[in-house]
């Protein structure tokens, strides 16, 4: 495996407008680097619904992605509230969000499980009053 | 069909995407929910929505929909004309409501590309 390229970014918490915006960067980094549109739409989709989670539950966070010839590692770490039950939160249609945040269009339940729909290895990590780290990785080939 | 009909058949304002007119639109989807778009949609290129946040842009950009029409008559933002412009996306905005709008291109030939439930 040859060096991977870095990148990072801080995801600012209740700021709806931004939300997106470090997604946005790996999504034009990837077309720039000529990875295949079905791919980017994986990676574009997972990493989307994982910065949204961050800036609606975990009042933000930090993304550091990796991006090598034949995949993509997506690491989101946010010092948030945790998820007590994460095979919970993982059924399609489990929400906690409230109804200003389903007035912005999401909290419909489908966050985590699109993430793992769309990505090729999935893994949160969450302890309670501490924080949520959630990885992906999305196969190139 | 190309987005100039559209605006013409949802006697749409166009706030974005001024020179799109001539992009073809080959199916469409509606949702006021982002989540259920993010989950559900596959190669649609045409958003409607009830919902007018800049997120409405964000999640059309990561599905590669080309166009948004916000019904109800809603206006975008600042913050989504700006995040549209910056991505080629076209936004429109038409006095239907989203049942009425879907019905009105539906009716026209813009099918709806998920016909296989």
């Amino acid at each position: 495996m040859s060096e991977a390229l870095r990148l990072e970014f801080n995801v600012a918490g209740n700021n709806f407008i931004s939300a997106g915006s470090a997604s946005d960067e790996v999504k034009k980094t990837l077309k720039m680097l000529g990875i295949g549109a079905q791919f980017i739409r994986k990676v574009a989709i997972a990493m989307y619904e994982g910065e949204i989670n961050m800036v609606i539950h975990a009042g933000g966070g930090r993304a550091i992605v990796d991006i090598f010839p034949e995949k993509i590692k997506i690491v989101l770490q946010d010092e948030g509230p945790g998820i007590p039950d994460i095979e919970l939160a993982m059924k399609e249609g489990y929400s906690t969000a409230t109804d200003n945040i389903r007035d912005l269009g999401f909290g419909a339940g489908m966050g985590l499980p699109n993430m793992k729909k769309y990505t090729d290895e999935f893994l949160i990590e969450s302890e309670v009053g501490v924080g949520t780290t959630v990885t992906m990785v999305v196969n190139f080939i | 069909m190309k987005i100039k009909e559209i605006v013409k058949l949802l006697n749409a304002k166009v706030y974005c995407g001024e020179d799109l007119g001539e992009m073809e639109i080959h199916s469409a989807c509606a949702s006021d929910m982002m989540s259920d778009v993010l989950a559900f949609v596959k190669d649609q290129a045409l958003l409607i929505s009830g919902l007018c946040n800049p997120q409405v842009i964000r999640t059309a950009d990561m599905m590669d929909i080309k166009c948004i029409v916000l019904v109800r008559g809603k206006a975008p933002t600042a913050d989504m004309m700006a995040i549209a412009e910056q991505k080629g996306i076209a936004i429109l905005s038409s006095e239907y409501r989203m049942y009425s709008a879907c019905g009105v291109l539906y009716a026209n030939g813009l099918i709806a590309g998920d016909a296989t439930v």
